[in-house]
């Protein structure tokens, strides 16, 4: 499944692609937030260790990478799944009830209460402040892709999608 | 074409577009389009107008007269996103709404070939009457474009169209026409306020920051747009990057600038995508880049992407968090017009701002103050969400009246419910609410009646919102967007949230009402940002026009708009219960009472709420309420 192929590529997963990102980008200090943005792009989240090896290679002190890498919402220092469903939250979707659209998400995931990824890494549900789709609310989006004026009904047939997706490409 | 026609050839060139073009269909490729379809249905119009021999596209057009051809583009929104797909035929300004791959062959049979209409998705009038061209769509009528003069008619992809439609003639007219302080004078006297929220007047900005001596200074685009319920500039940056482009490099000129920086927030993918291709095309013809035009002026603009927090809409924030630091504000002064970016003299402008520099420019600060009132000249962007008719992205003249705006633009209530409220200004932002209705929205009115334009994000309530819960809502946010610097921001946000959420869990007490009060005063007196002199303000706006929903929650512990799932009470209708005692005897917490063959009662202490009697009640005698 997903989770031993994740497993598998840890050994991999060595410095050398983080030194490639920090020489394209440069050691200034400027430059911190573009290398971790690429480097959560590279491993989906933050991992400790690199985030030391990051603020050594900048001369920087581990305590004060740490301290941007938690300050901005985007970075995560957990695991993220494979896909992401970000829902918006923003005012004109929560008026228009995108609380009962996490709940129905949580509910189909076996998901608890404060629990934002599945067992299998393969989804996390993330709520955001607003993705600028407020005339389709309420919306969400999918790896980068915006689906709108949702209902619970259209939930499920749009998770059923992903996941069919996902247990066909494990098949093959 | 290549870098080394000068402006005047390259407009030459790029006039043929126009001049060429006889009849173009702009296809929204808008967010809210885009997720209806709007891609495909390009493509649909492509494939027909190449079958029918009719097809053409800018390339063509600069090199060959077509008389009989189509040029069919992707454009930014075009507005009224509730009715996507949207398509706007030009000449005749012909609005076709919900179109889908279906009415293709319809369109380009009737209107394209033989200049009639298909009425069927035709936009109508509140009277049910067919709207023949886009000024007589209600939701059109009273708009003025400024800002979005070019959103929807061109092509954002392609730098030609942009020159073709006027563009960078204003650029090219302050390089070699005007001085610095000849631009810093129109600007002044143009009396454009800063669209991102505080208002404050954009030409003393850049005066404060041309008057510094320094060899290196910055400018900085804002496009952190952060509010919950804004999308305007979003849809400026992916519908007509090059008047920002363009405006950041007057700005540029002015102030004596040679460097840029346009700070996006990362949940835009589009928009950074249609802005790297912009600045990289603007270079390509040197209108970025060393000696523009063959000037001695040289700007180059760099895009830095955000990484999600919103306190860096906040100007210091916004430049710690440029140099790679977490983005906490600092104190002012100095300001940093006087000491930015490394200690630079830098100028920071919104999107919007921006993209109103270019005409100004080009039209004079007179022809601007012609739109809008006194104080507040000028239009005004506005994204219109939450429950309305027709939710989108519109552009008013200041003065016009919230009710105008809501129920002449805007169509009114959906599900024709009643109207409550609006929230304007976002989490810094109040609620206006029936009163308000015919009071001209501009930045002075909206402020005395206690909330900000801000961005121009408009949320509309209608009588099943909850205004509790909406305050709660958006302190909940603030809370966890509190940067964490000033104790009154981060301590008092969290009790406030504590007493809201208690509140809406019927557990408030009527002392809490004074207690928000006393904290909100706190919050906005010692916070050093707008994040935190804001952030009680969509609580103390809501206490001071909808008290009754407060004291509700709290005596009655009901909400008068059934949305606090909390407060939901089990009910049995004595009318309707016949006594059997199934419910009593399924009840868990033993919370039923009565005697059998008579209406029964729940005991609303023992009831956890569970909801097992409405589904085991033969008669439907239990209801929730």
């Amino acid at each position: 499944m997903y989770q031993e192929e994740l497993k598998k590529q840890q050994p991999l997963r060595n410095f050398q692609r983080v030194n490639e990102i920090i020489e394209e980008h440069g050691k200034s200090r400027d430059k911190l937030i573009p290398i971790l943005q690429e480097v959560q792009k590279e491993f989906r989240y933050l991992p400790k260790e690199m985030l030391s090896f990051i603020a050594t290679a900048l001369g920087l002190s581990p305590a004060d990478v740490y301290g941007v890498a938690t300050f901005y919402a985007q970075f995560s220092t957990e695991p993220k799944g494979k896909h992401v469903i970000q829902v918006c939250d923003g005012t004109a979707c929560h008026v228009r009830g995108s609380m009962n659209l996490i709940k129905k998400l949580k509910e189909k995931l076996n998901l608890e209460a404060d629990q934002h990824t599945t067992e299998d890494l393969l989804v996390t549900i993330e709520t955001v402040n607003c993705i600028g789709a407020c005339a389709l609310a309420p919306a969400m989006m999918i790896d980068g892709k915006i689906f709108g004026h949702l209902t619970p009904e259209s939930i499920d047939a749009i998770l059923e999608d992903l996941l069919k997706n996902e247990r066909r490409k494990t098949n093959e | 074409m290549n870098k080394t026609l000068t402006f005047n050839e390259l407009q030459k060139e790029c006039s043929k577009i126009i001049k060429n073009e006889k009849i173009r269909i702009n296809i929204c490729a808008g967010l809210g389009c885009v997720a209806k379809g709007s891609l495909e249905l390009y493509d649909e119009f492509k494939k027909v107008l190449k079958e029918k021999n009719l097809d053409t596209s800018i390339d063509v057009l600069l090199k060959e007269e077509k008389k009989e051809g189509v040029n069919t583009i992707k454009t930014g929104c075009i507005g009224i996103c509730e009715a996507g797909p949207v398509i706007l035929i030009t000449p005749g300004d012909i609005l076709y709404l919900h179109v889908q791959n279906k009415h293709v062959r319809e369109i380009i049979d009737k209107t394209i070939l033989n200049n009639e209409l298909v009425e069927e998705i035709l936009p109508k009038n509140y009277d049910g009457a067919v709207c023949k061209n886009i000024k007589e769509v209600p939701f059109y009528a009273k708009q003025e474009k400024i800002v979005l003069r070019n959103c929807g008619q061109i092509d954002p992809t392609d730098i030609r169209d942009y020159i073709a439609h006027n563009g960078y003639t204003a650029l090219y007219k302050s390089l070699f026409e005007l001085s610095p302080e000849e631009v810093i004078n129109i600007m002044i006297d143009s009396k454009l306020r800063g669209r991102g929220g505080g208002g404050f007047p954009t030409g003393l900005k850049w005066k404060f920051a041309a008057a510094e001596k320094d060899s290196k200074k910055y400018v900085v685009i804002n496009a952190d747009e952060g509010d919950p319920g804004a999308f305007m500039d979003r849809s400026v940056l992916e519908g007509d990057p090059h008047s920002v482009i363009e405006g950041a490099a007057i700005a540029a000129y002015a102030i004596g600038a040679n460097e840029g920086y346009i700070y996006v927030r990362a949940e835009y993918p589009l928009a950074v995508e249609r802005l790297q291709l912009a600045i990289q095309q603007a270079e390509k013809y040197n209108i970025l880049g060393e000696n523009i035009f063959g000037s001695n002026f040289s700007f180059h603009l760099k895009i830095k992407e955000g990484a999600g927090a919103f306190v860096c809409g906040e100007e210091t924030a916004l430049l710690a968090s440029i140099e790679g630091f977490r983005g906490m504000p600092k104190p002012k002064p100095p300001f940093p017009a006087q000491k930015g970016l490394w200690g630079h003299p830098t100028i920071i402008n919104n999107v919007e701002t921006m993209a109103c520099v270019a005409p100004i420019i080009n039209n004079g600060a007179d022809w601007f103050k012609k739109f809008g009132t006194p104080e507040s000249p000028g239009t005004k962007t506005f994204a219109l969400s939450g429950k309305l008719k027709n939710t989108g992205l519109v552009e008013i003249p200041f003065g016009v009246t919230l009710r105008e705006l809501v129920f002449d633009i805007g169509g009114g209530i959906k599900d024709d419910g009643k109207f409550k409220a609006v929230q304007i200004g976002g989490p810094s932002g109040g609620c206006l609410t029936e009163e308000h209705l015919d009071m001209p929205i501009d930045y002075d009115s909206i402020k005395k009646a206690g909330a900000i334009v801000g961005s121009g994000g408009l949320v509309v309530l209608d009588d099943k919102t909850c205004m509790v819960e909406t305050a709660r809502f958006f302190m909940s946010f603030t809370q966890a967007e509190s940067c964490g610097k000033c104790v009154p921001c981060r301590e008092g946000t969290n009790r406030m949230l504590e007493i809201l959420n208690r509140i809406v869990s019927g557990e408030g007490t009527l002392e809490d009402i004074d207690l928000l009060e006393e904290i909100g005063f706190v919050v906005k007196e010692g916070s050093l940002c707008g994040l935190g002199k804001t952030a009680p303000n969509p609580v103390l706006s809501t206490l001071k026009y909808f008290k009754e929903e407060y004291l509700a929650h709290i005596e009655e512990k009901t909400c008068p708009a059934r949305q606090c799932k909390k407060l939901e009470y089990y009910y049995i209708d004595p009318d309707k219960c016949k006594g059997c005692t199934i419910c009593a005897k399924q009840c868990p917490s033993r919370a039923i009472f009565g005697i059998p063959k008579e209406p029964f009662f729940i005991s609303q202490e023992r009831c956890v709420k569970c909801g097992i009697c409405i589904t085991v009640c033969p008669f439907g005698a239990i209801e929730l309420k």
